[in-house]
């Protein structure tokens, strides 16, 4: 009887744990989408920021944080899909392969801040592009390849070694079977890979801190040595040192409910098709 | 031709396979290289000298020294081994009350003499004055040796005070304990937390449950971290203030609640793992000698995945550590050495973040902030490659 008892007390706790993480979470979107949602209008998301940033709405952040993803993609997916490529299909399981993994998880565990130190150094100071979309790029790009080295290397994992023998069995060599075979049968899944870290990409703000994030820039950017607002950063300058916090707080609250519906928005998509395309 | 280009796209893979340990080594050579530059800088802040009269035995001061006396706190020679004479501290502005104008000539050419006239007549004098008016022809006028800053000052050095002056304050205890402090409560509010939810996953929860919580957790994890901050700043800082009649919420505990709920992902996720990988003859050998499920749980699968446990805790805390915006925009910001919970404190990364902005570029505060950058990459840097090894080890020999 008393091991029942110890039993049945212990899984109440679990249970009650469990629905703890789920409140928590349910806590953390109710609180800024109740708050937030009343901020949003075509206005807020289609003007810039005015009178010190107490009217008027985010569209430089949201065009700002497009570009970024834009731009760490561009440097993050081809060195990741080849970096990938390499590690799955020519050193399958040697010691180099065991020693890249291992600066990959390495690189992974790297806080985000210290990008943003080896960013302003590397590329914005001894590359001299200044505070620039290329420079944040860059520095998001780094952030993520190991994200993208990792979900590139399990999507080729699954295509099945019967496809690839079947390639050369038909007389092609290895290139022609990845280009031809592995990659268009992996692509789905070296997508949600992709997806995943964009969403990773649009919400981080200490690498941005100092490569390419404004504080107030009302205009569009032209080129990729111009600087831009990013949600993210935004969400913080205005959350924390605006001249006046309580007229600002709409604007934070707003900012924020756009910029978690878009992380969200991009997870989900990524688990969708994580469940369409087969597990990962 | 078609070998050839099969050869150099080969190489090309081989090459994007190096990438991130390049990177790496590309972050140790421009980390260290702007951080370990802070012990080139002098003690004083660049481009000034610190003088005194001629007839001071006193030779050099550390920068620990110079700030005390600056902030009066020294107000005798004799507390620094000189002899007893009153210090006293002039600061090179306080020369343009002393003389008028016209003085120091057209080009305040005469400048150095009129500061060293001032500096020779008084015996306990302490000037801090810029290098290029240093009026070293004059007999009377001693400048103190130019000190670098020494390791013992940056790691042993209890206050973090950059924009001291005449002497920056470079020491990162309070940083580093602030950083430890913050995290360690983090995850032992995490752990529990995060093992029960874990085993719920793992053990208990119905299919049904579990497409539910899975995902909860998962998004959980996809939470911006800025959003985190804000959230705190928001929520939690008025609550903790409230509920524990503080006069600031913004607190070490604040920030430690904050990043216990950014570690629960990490935490329930590589826990689940490792006891999910538990064998199943060793349950149902616990189950078929009459233990009960929750027996078996504790005595058999939490055992069993021990190593995988800890490895969860160790990159638990790396995260923690690593953690910026939310912990910035939490802790209140305090480079103080944390002497309670409940007290704002400042982080590693916190004190990346804010200050980098300001501190001028190859200067010695920047270099500051590298070499804390350094500090906290080792740090991080052995946290990951432990939880490897931990979770890599043969998961049996915990029973």
């Amino acid at each position: 009887m008393n091991k029942k008892l110890a039993q049945s007390i212990a899984f109440w706790i679990f249970r009650i744990l469990g629905i703890l993480v789920v409140g928590i979470l349910l806590w953390i979107l109710g609180f800024i989408i109740y708050n937030g949602i009343g901020a949003i209008s075509f206005e807020f998301l289609f003007s810039e920021p005015k009178e010190g940033m107490t009217k008027g709405g985010i569209f430089p952040a949201i065009v700002g944080t497009c570009c970024l993803i834009a731009g760490s993609m561009l440097v993050a997916f081809p060195i990741g899909v080849m970096s990938a490529i390499y590690l799955n299909e020519y050193t399958v399981n040697g010691k180099i392969a065991k020693f890249i993994r291992t600066m990959t998880n390495n690189l992974g565990g790297v806080p985000s801040v210290i990008f943003g130190l080896f960013g302003m150094a590397l590329f914005v100071n001894a590359m001299k592009w200044g505070d620039s979309i290329i420079a944040g790029s860059f520095t998001l790009g780094l952030l993520v390849l190991p994200l993208v080295i990792r979900t590139t290397e399990e999507a080729l994992k699954m295509v099945p070694d019967s496809f690839r023998t079947g390639s050369y069995a038909l007389g092609a060599n290895k290139l022609q079977t990845i280009r031809r075979v592995v990659l268009p049968t992996a692509f789905p899944n070296i997508l949600t890979g992709l997806i995943l870290a964009v969403g990773r990409v649009s919400g981080e703000t200490a690498p941005i801190l100092f490569t390419v994030a404004a504080y107030f820039l009302p205009k569009l950017p032209t080129g990729i040595f111009d600087q831009v607002m990013a949600l993210p950063y935004h969400l913080y300058v205005i959350s924390t040192s605006g001249t006046n916090l309580e007229a600002t707080r709409p604007m934070a609250y707003g900012t924020a409910l756009v910029l978690i519906t878009l992380v969200l928005c991009i997870n989900l998509l990524a688990a969708f098709l994580r469940r369409k395309f087969g597990k990962m | 031709m078609r070998r050839f280009i099969e050869k150099i796209v080969e190489n090309i893979l081989r090459l994007s396979g190096a990438v991130t340990t390049i990177i790496i080594l590309l972050m140790v050579v421009f980390l260290f290289k702007e951080g370990f530059g802070l012990f080139n800088n002098p003690v004083v802040e660049r481009g000034h000298v610190l003088c005194v009269n001629a007839s001071n035995k006193i030779a050099y001061l550390n920068s620990k020294e110079i700030k005390l006396i600056f902030d009066g706190e020294i107000e005798n020679w004799n507390k620094l081994g000189g002899e007893d004479m009153a210090i006293e501290i002039f600061r090179f502005n306080e020369i343009f009350s002393r003389y008028s104008e016209e003085e120091f000539g057209n080009d305040y050419e005469k400048l150095p003499e009129k500061l060293g006239e001032v500096i020779s007549s008084t015996p306990g004098i302490i000037a801090f004055i810029p290098g290029q008016y240093m009026p070293s022809s004059m007999p009377k006028v001693k400048a103190l040796a130019d000190e670098k800053i020494g390791g013992a000052d940056f790691f042993g050095g209890k206050e973090w005070i950059p924009t001291s002056v005449p002497s920056p304050q470079f020491g990162v205890l309070p940083l580093v304990l602030g950083t430890l402090l913050v995290s360690f409560i983090a995850i032992l509010i995490a752990l529990p937390l995060g093992l029960g939810v874990a085993v719920y996953l793992s053990e208990l929860a119905k299919d049904r449950v579990r497409k539910i919580l899975k995902p909860a957790v998962e998004l959980l994890a996809g939470i911006p971290s800025v959003v985190y901050g804000f959230f705190g700043l928001v929520v939690l800082v008025p609550l903790v203030q409230r509920a524990l009649n503080l006069p600031v919420g913004e607190t070490a505990f604040t920030g430690s609640l904050v990043l216990a709920i950014m570690a629960l992902p990490t935490i329930i996720t590589v826990a689940e793992d490792a006891m999910r990988s538990t064998p199943s003859a060793m349950r149902e050998a616990s189950l078929a000698l009459g233990a009960t499920h929750w027996q078996t749980i504790y005595r058999v699968i939490i055992p069993y995945a021990s190593s995988g446990i800890s490895a969860a805790v160790i990159l638990g805390i790396g995260r923690a550590v690593g953690e910026t915006m939310a912990v910035l925009m939490v802790t209140g910001n305090a480079a103080v050495m944390p002497t309670s919970l409940f007290a704002p404190i400042r982080t590693i990364p916190a004190a990346i973040a804010a200050e980098l902005g300001e501190a001028p570029v190859g200067g010695a505060h920047y270099q500051a902030l590298f070499m804390l950058g350094c500090i906290l990459f080792i740090i991080t840097l052995v946290m990951s490659i432990a939880s490897e090894l931990i979770s890599k080890r043969d998961p049996g020999k915990g029973v």
